[in-house]
């Protein structure tokens, strides 16, 4: 509780980071949603200065009847939905396993989430060049001495080279979240389990997995805002092709590369609802914590 | 825990955890080695690599041939900038939320996040034409600017729950002891604060440093950092492995250990305490 | 000096109104205690005397001067809270020197105000250590220098005991008081704690739902309750608060009777029961008696080792000259 001065004083220190989020968020947004009823392709002379043409929703039935649309979304969600797969399951598995005693804890916490804080176009690069190239690659060079056919894995298995590459990337954060999570069950819980009669397979369906739901979906729906504007990874490796674009490849091919900022836009604002849908359940449980 | 492990169990946990960590860690651990290596040698099958010599002019060549510092310099100015920028007004916003909450501020830090969760590429083009209009398009100031913004969030919201953590009762002692607003910023606030706002700049440093979409997309020759300058060699010519390695250490090296500091704060960051 | 004066003082938050308008007199020198159940308003009203919180009416005197609008740190009161509110980054020695260092006292000075507060306070030796590495009661200790050093025209505890465990508090508690009796400045101590009422005021302000019940000293709030609410709250065991036909006999609503005043024997007695549950403390026993007088079972404090086991028949008898009554709105009538 406090007094009226301090309230006012409060007020104004709040003031320059709300109007610049305000302005980061409403001016961008609300040109996009403009464009987006609009014929606006700059290479070809249409610019703001004469004005562009109203198009209604044209550019939004075009983005979604376009050829590249569904092959966009099916990408999109074998990567999103691959990755998440790949990063909960070990995550869970890690966690429990750094969680029990073991000499150089420490330094195995460490190894494990290095990848996090490797940039972006290193990971991608350094597995696209050192580990994938089915020339030089390590993986190649493996193959070949066992006696198999070295695989383009980035051309053969794109999508599968992707998911391994992004998720090597997200594996350590998704191992950190539940760990701490982890760490925060109650021992006493998993005693008065096992003096209950319960193996540790019970044990850990009944008591484990329930106390990490929480962080697990605290993991799917951060990882998921993140793994939908996956960009560099794409850009670097195979640049969309090979059947790897997303859908934010696409929106940036659609804007970038080929200048139709119009039917960009509508596919921008398409992009926008569907991270809201996923930011509307993360809210709600950042929300409630912040009330506990 | 509460119950000794036998030693057996611990041998036993120890080994899996370890070959399990070098297996993940390895991929770093390999182009650490490849940057020592020659170019013809980098090619070769794992175990000749090994027994390859080793050279460390490498990263000499990378400085000399595409001017590496320059990227470096990018990186540092776009990383530490765009966190002392986003410092200088989350501060005061987190102070005033976790100290004289209203009945709006639980919306206003929701409110906050969710600019956080608007996808970049949606808001791309706008963007590039505001800095095409405003001629900083390439330039260390927009660039700044974009990655304090799309961080701010994140900044506000571990400061207010680190100054959370401080109890009001100690800023009320402060002034009954007599210390006006400055005394009580100066002498109880900040070094109570510091820990929180070191890890808070560790964080953000490290996110703005990795940032990969608006750093590729806004930035050509002039104000490109590490991102951008490894992301050349996407399509190089000749023999580049020993190369890229080299750059490649050089680019996360610093940022790598600067993250083993912050694993904790990493949680509490980006989780927006959803867990604890 | 220290005399403080609330004149028609009144809080609300927002549209809650947690504490209508109120008038009360601290005297100069006085030991004041506010006591009530939790959520009464106490530490409202203590934080509207620091001038943490703004009073939304009325005035605050300090001295017989205007003190409503001044600046908690301007009112010359110091306040110890029930977290300690110690700075963790500072030593012992630095804690008690702030209040010393913001009013710019020079350094000389300072070290002989905390010396001597150090002393009194048992500190001496500790005065280079972190508020972490000290046990509760010297932290609390530290609390209290950090207030006594400013020679405050009035103390405010906010309920300082509450964190420390039972043996510690009985013994800050009489450390308090010492300190009372020593300083003679005016003390202002809130507590939901009756027994600290009891034991250390001079005064007892017994607040409900930001009301004051009753003013009075300890014995005054004892012999003379001014309602049920007060009759209930004050004293340990509970007053036997009786409804019914027993009470109406004796031309009242209610009547109070504390388990001290009551006489039980075998024999004979105007009210008969059952024993149910005996505490046996040593120098006294509770018995819990289910007696026709009542449906709640009543409590009769004996002295001694007497015994009636489980279930005993037993007459219970009040003294009259203790009997409480209370009209139906629960005010007492003489």
């Amino acid at each position: 509780m406090a007094t009226q001065h301090s309230r006012s004083a409060a007020r104004l220190m709040i003031a320059p980071a709300v109007t610049l989020l305000l302005g980061w968020m409403l001016i961008p947004l609300s040109m996009t949603l403009f464009f987006s009823f609009k014929k606006y392709l700059p290479m070809r002379g249409d610019s703001l200065e004469n004005g562009l043409d109203w198009v209604g929703f044209e550019n939004y039935a075009r983005f979604v009847t376009s050829s590249s649309f569904w092959p966009a979304v099916q990408a999109t969600l074998i990567i999103v939905g691959g990755v998440l797969v790949v990063t909960v399951i070990l995550g869970v598995i890690l966690a429990l396993l750094l969680d029990q005693e073991m000499w150089g804890q420490g330094i195995v916490r460490i190894l494990v989430i290095a990848p996090f804080f490797v940039m972006p176009t290193v990971s991608a690069l350094l597995w696209k060049n050192m580990f994938m190239d089915p020339i030089n690659g390590f993986f190649a060079h493996i193959l070949k001495a066992v006696g198999l056919q070295p695989i383009a894995f980035l051309s053969q298995h794109s999508l599968g080279a992707l998911v391994t590459i992004v998720s090597w990337q997200w594996l350590p954060f998704a191992t950190l979240i539940l760990l701490t999570a982890t760490q925060s069950l109650d021992r006493e819980q998993l005693e008065a389990a096992e003096m209950d009669g319960a193996r540790w397979q019970s044990r850990f369906i009944y008591i484990m997995l329930p106390h990490l739901a929480r962080a697990i979906t605290v993991v799917i729906l951060i990882q998921t805002i993140f793994l939908l504007g996956i960009f560099a990874e794409i850009l670097v490796t195979t640049q969309g092709s090979f059947g790897t674009k997303t859908l934010t490849y696409l929106i940036f091919q659609r804007v970038l590369e080929s200048q139709n900022v119009g039917l960009g836009s509508a596919g921008g604002v398409y992009a926008i609802i569907l991270a809201n849908i996923v930011a509307i359940f993360l809210m709600r449980i950042v929300g409630k914590n912040l009330d506990a | 825990m509460a119950r000794a492990v036998t030693p057996r169990r611990k041998a036993l946990n120890t080994v899996v955890a370890w070959v399990i960590g070098l297996i993940i860690f390895f991929p770093i651990m390999w182009i650490f080695i490849l940057s020592f290596k020659t170019e013809g040698s980098a090619i070769l099958p794992p175990l000749d690599v090994l027994r390859s010599s080793w050279t460390f002019e490498n990263y000499g060549v990378v400085q000399d041939r595409s001017d590496y510092f320059k990227y470096f310099g990018n990186s540092v100015v776009l990383a530490f900038g765009s966190t002392l920028l986003g410092l200088i007004i989350a501060v005061p916003a987190a102070w005033a939320m976790a100290f004289v909450p209203s009945r709006r501020t639980k919306d206003i830090l929701m409110w906050m996040l969710s600019t956080k969760m608007l996808p970049a590429v949606g808001v791309l083009y706008p963007i590039y034409l505001l800095f095409i209009k405003l001629g900083i398009l390439d330039s260390r100031i927009g660039l700044t600017i974009v990655l304090m913004l799309i961080n701010l969030p994140i900044i506000i919201w571990m400061l207010y729950t680190y100054f959370r953590e401080i109890p009001g009762e100690i800023l009320e002692a402060a002034r009954m002891d007599g210390a006006n607003l400055r005394e009580e910023v100066l002498y109880v606030l900040t070094p109570m604060a510091i820990p929180g706002i070191a890890s808070t700049v560790l964080l953000n440093v490290i996110l703005a440093w990795n940032e990969a979409f608006w750093t590729l997309n806004l930035t050509a020759a002039n104000a490109a950092p590490l991102t951008a300058f490894i992301a050349s060699y996407s399509s190089p010519e000749g023999l580049f492995y020993a190369k890229l390695s080299a750059a490649s250490v050089m680019a996360i090296a610093p940022i790598l250990i600067m993250g083993w500091f912050s694993q904790k704060q990493l949680v509490r960051g980006l989780t927006f305490g959803a867990v604890k | 000096m220290g005399q403080i004066e609330l004149k028609q003082v009144s809080k609300s938050f927002g549209n809650v109104e947690v504490i209508p308008p109120l008038d009360l007199i601290i005297e100069d020198g006085e030991f004041v205690v506010f006591v009530g159940p939790s959520g009464c308003g106490k530490s409202t009203l203590l934080r509207l005397i620091a001038g943490l919180e703004d009073v939304t009416g009325g005035h605050v005197l300090i001295d017989g001067k205007e003190a409503t609008l001044t600046v908690p740190a301007k009112r010359g009161l110091a306040m110890v809270f029930q977290s300690y509110a110690l700075y963790p980054h500072m030593s012992v020695r630095k804690n008690i020197a702030f209040p010393l260092r913001m009013a710019g006292l020079d350094k000389a000075d300072q070290n002989e105000r905390v010396t001597q507060a150090a002393e009194v306070l048992n500190l001496t030796d500790y005065l280079d250590r972190k508020p972490g590495q000290l046990s509760g009661g010297q932290r609390q200790r530290v609390a209290i220098g950090r207030a006594i050093v400013r020679e405050p025209a009035a103390f405010l505890f906010d309920e300082p005991l509450s964190n420390l465990d039972a043996a510690l508090r009985v013994g800050m508690r009489l450390e308090i008081s010492e300190l009372h009796k020593r300083l003679k400045t005016t003390m202002v101590y809130v507590t939901h704690d009756q027994v600290e009422a009891m034991t250390m005021a001079d005064k007892i302000v017994v607040l409900q739902a930001g009301v004051i019940e009753q003013v009075g000293s300890p014995l005054e709030l004892y012999q003379r309750p001014r309602n049920t609410f007060v009759a209930g709250f004050i004293g340990s065991p509970q007053m036997n608060l009786i409804d019914g036909p027993e009470a109406e006999k004796l031309g009242a609503h209610t009547i109070g009777i504390r388990p001290e005043h009551l006489e039980i024997s075998q024999t004979e007695g105007a009210w008969k029961g059952k024993v149910g549950v005996s505490e046996h403390l040593g120098s006294d026993t509770f018995f819990h008696v289910q007696s026709s007088a009542s449906p709640e079972p009543i409590t009769v404090r004996a002295t001694g080792e007497r015994a009636f086991h489980y279930g005993a028949e037993v007459w219970l008898s009040p003294r009259p000259e203790h009997l409480h009554r209370f009209d139906s709105k629960g005010l007492r009538i003489e």
